[in-house]
């Protein structure tokens, strides 16, 4: 076999990991202002599997995520999901974003915030029907947050409100989940119900993509990692690209030795 | 006379003009929900101010062509071209240069206002002018106005309204969660747009009725009012144009009955009696139901902590403490327990030790997220889990 040949195979066959991947981004460039918050990065995201983007504060996790949707105008760079542009795809896409991001003491409740999930379906007029709100519930159900449709969701802790969002995302019925941070601030009991919901999607054959920052819970909570730090560091199974190496390429030095002997404890 | 005007009494065109007010109050406390929703209420106070340009340059150009000055289709039309530009110099400076989005409302407003003012003296001079009336656009004034006046400023608000039942989803989405809209397709840009070409048109068609200076407050104290009374957007919609069209109609009738009394400020005036009473006796977010929450809770804390005194036999020196635990027949006057207080503080007490038990096990962690120090265990443990609890508390004494 020539050496051309091989590199037409080679390119051939990325090409169709490419068309086949629910998350397919290439050489995404974003900047506010004149610095790039992410730069040139290419992702592909494995199916059915649950992948981890870590990296260091300010390494563009987020905004990698917010690009990819268009949420974000990025410089350049193109993002394909399940082969098809974005934009095409929107109904087999749900997003979680930041609970931080919105104001909690927006009057609406919590079984309103879940309904949001169904409003591309919905239309412009379509009446919220009986189907509808026991849609809505079950997903309530399926985060142990049943008991709290009617309550404002002001009135609910930071935990609740994380699970909340999770389940306005699982109405959306998607293949493709991005979260980002959902562990941020939670407690350990809504940290377990999150990921028991996520694996259970993974083990359906959707895929999970989430913005992480607990390297300690890495390996036990996820398949897949992709490491950021403005530039692509690395990506691939958790046993083989969540090494020691790696972890310092992208945090630059900045891990302290005792994170990494917690890290490698587990 | 008033009550005349409030029954619709006073003839076909006051009548007209007073459902026409309540019309685009509604639409005003309807629409205005979105704004205030989004945060971005003083947007509205640059395009109001805006208008007055374009009013008179309006006057000034139909006197020139040889028509009426005073034709309010036209003067709107110069209303709204002027006042969005307005709104676009505000987007343009915030979205594009350094200046914040308040900056950028203060420049917009005060410049477009001051050379409104320098048109309207200038009017003064024409001959024409004088009979103009254009201070009216002001503060608001329903005397003389017309049968079609009446009948465009209705049918805008009603055009309004439909606007915004069609787009109140996207409207809600764009206000509670732009980023979660921007990802499901929604062109959250184009909201905004559609959202501020509402107000536009609330603004514009209530130029007459509310004047530019107050138009604002119509926009914005109805839906800030109905904030107070429900915890769900559609019905703060609801509410609001409720209380807008409330405001508007009593103001309009009002004005109606006592032609020299100008109509905005009483509309605002009415507005706000609204809110005042809001703001006092809301249940759930009224400044009066906050005090006395506020107080039972205090109450509530210190007998607790009075029972646990009690049962430690420490002594109590809170006044407000004393008192309490007296007027429950807990303590007597010199802070000795009586038998029922007794028995009350050894029951807090086991309460308060059995809290200690689960809030050091992460098995009951979602339970004791719930400790407040006031709360009784039974309340969320199973009979079967107290009792294991309490095995603990036995095997460790």
């Amino acid at each position: 076999m020539t050496l051309t040949l091989a590199t037409k195979d080679g390119l051939a066959a990325q090409d169709a990991a490419r068309d086949k991947s629910p998350l397919a981004i290439r050489g995404m460039t974003v900047s506010y202002g004149q610095k790039p918050a992410v730069f040139s990065v290419d992702m592909t995201v494995e199916p059915a599997k649950m992948t981890a983007i870590i990296g260091p504060n300010g390494a563009g996790k987020s905004t990698l995520l917010k690009a990819a949707l268009g949420i974000v105008k990025p410089l350049a760079g193109s993002t394909t999901v399940f082969g098809k542009p974005v934009a095409r795809v929107r109904d087999r896409i749900a997003y979680v974003p930041q609970r931080a991001s919105v104001d909690w003491d927006f009057p609406t409740r919590v079984i309103d915030v879940v309904l949001m999930g169904l409003y591309p379906q919905l239309g412009l007029l379509g009446r919220v029907r009986k189907s509808h709100r026991d849609a809505a519930q079950h997903c309530l159900e399926r985060v142990g947050m049943e008991g709290f449709a009617t309550r404002q969701i002001g009135q609910l802790s930071g935990g609740q409100q994380q699970r909340v969002f999770l389940a306005r995302a699982l109405a959306q019925d998607a293949d493709l989940y991005l979260l980002d941070e959902p562990f941020a601030g939670v407690d350990a009991a809504t940290e377990k119900a999150i990921i028991k919901v996520l694996k259970g999607l993974r083990d359906a054959g959707k895929t999970v993509v989430a913005v992480h920052h607990d390297l300690s819970t890495v390996p036990e909570y996820f398949d897949n990692v992709f490491l950021i730090n403005t530039r692509r560091v690395a990506e691939g199974p958790v046993a083989t690209t969540f090494t020691d190496m790696h972890l310092q390429d992208a945090y630059a030095g900045r891990l302290a030795g005792a994170q990494m002997d917690a890290i490698r404890a587990t | 006379m008033i009550r005349d005007a409030l029954l619709l009494q006073l003839g076909y065109n006051a009548t007209l003009v007073t459902l026409g007010a309540a019309l685009l109050g509604m639409a005003a406390g309807v629409g205005g929900t979105f704004l205030f929703l989004r945060k971005r209420a003083l947007v509205s106070d640059a395009i109001s101010h805006a208008t007055l340009p374009g009013v008179a340059l309006a006057f000034i150009v139909m006197v020139a062509l040889g028509g009426d000055g005073r034709n309010l289709v036209g003067l709107l039309t110069g209303a709204a071209v002027s006042a969005a530009l307005g709104l676009l110099i505000v987007t343009w400076l915030s979205s594009k240069t350094r200046l914040a989005e308040d900056a950028a409302i203060g420049a917009v407003l005060s410049v477009f206002f001051g050379f409104g003012i320098v048109l309207l003296t200038v009017i003064q001079t024409m001959t024409a002018g004088r009979q103009a009336g254009l201070e009216g656009f002001l503060l608001g004034s329903t005397a003389g106005m017309l049968r079609s006046d009446a009948l465009v400023i209705a049918v805008s608000a009603a055009l309004t309204l439909a606007l915004v039942l069609l787009m109140r989803r996207p409207l809600t989405l764009a206000s509670f969660d732009p980023e979660f809209a921007r990802s499901t397709g929604q062109n959250v840009t184009r909201t905004d747009l559609i959202m501020m070409a509402l107000v536009l048109a609330v603004t514009v068609v209530g130029l007459k009725i509310v004047g530019l200076i107050l138009i604002v407050a119509l926009l914005i104290i109805p839906p800030v009012t109905a904030r107070f009374w429900t915890e769900r957007t559609d019905h703060v919609v609801l509410i609001a144009g409720l209380l807008g069209g409330v405001s508007a109609y009593v103001g309009a009738a009002i004005s109606a009955a006592m032609p020299n009394v100008p109509t905005g400020p009483i509309i605002v005036l009415v507005g706000f009696a609204l809110f005042a009473c809001s703001l006092l006796l809301s249940p759930a977010r009224g400044v009066v139901s906050a005090y006395l929450r506020h107080r039972a809770y205090q109450r509530q804390v210190h007998l607790r902590q009075g029972l646990l005194a009690l049962a430690h036999g420490q002594p109590i020196y809170e006044r407000l403490t004393l008192r309490l635990l007296r007027r429950q027949g807990w303590a007597l006057p010199d802070g000795v327990a009586t038998p029922e207080g007794q028995g009350r503080a050894a029951r807090a007490m086991r309460d308060e030790t059995r809290w200690q038990v689960i809030r050091r096990d992460p098995a009951y962690e979602a339970a004791a997220a719930r400790y407040d120090g006031l709360t009784p265990i039974e309340s969320v443990l199973t009979a079967d889990q107290i009792a294991e609890v309490d095995s603990r508390i036995e095997v460790a004494t």
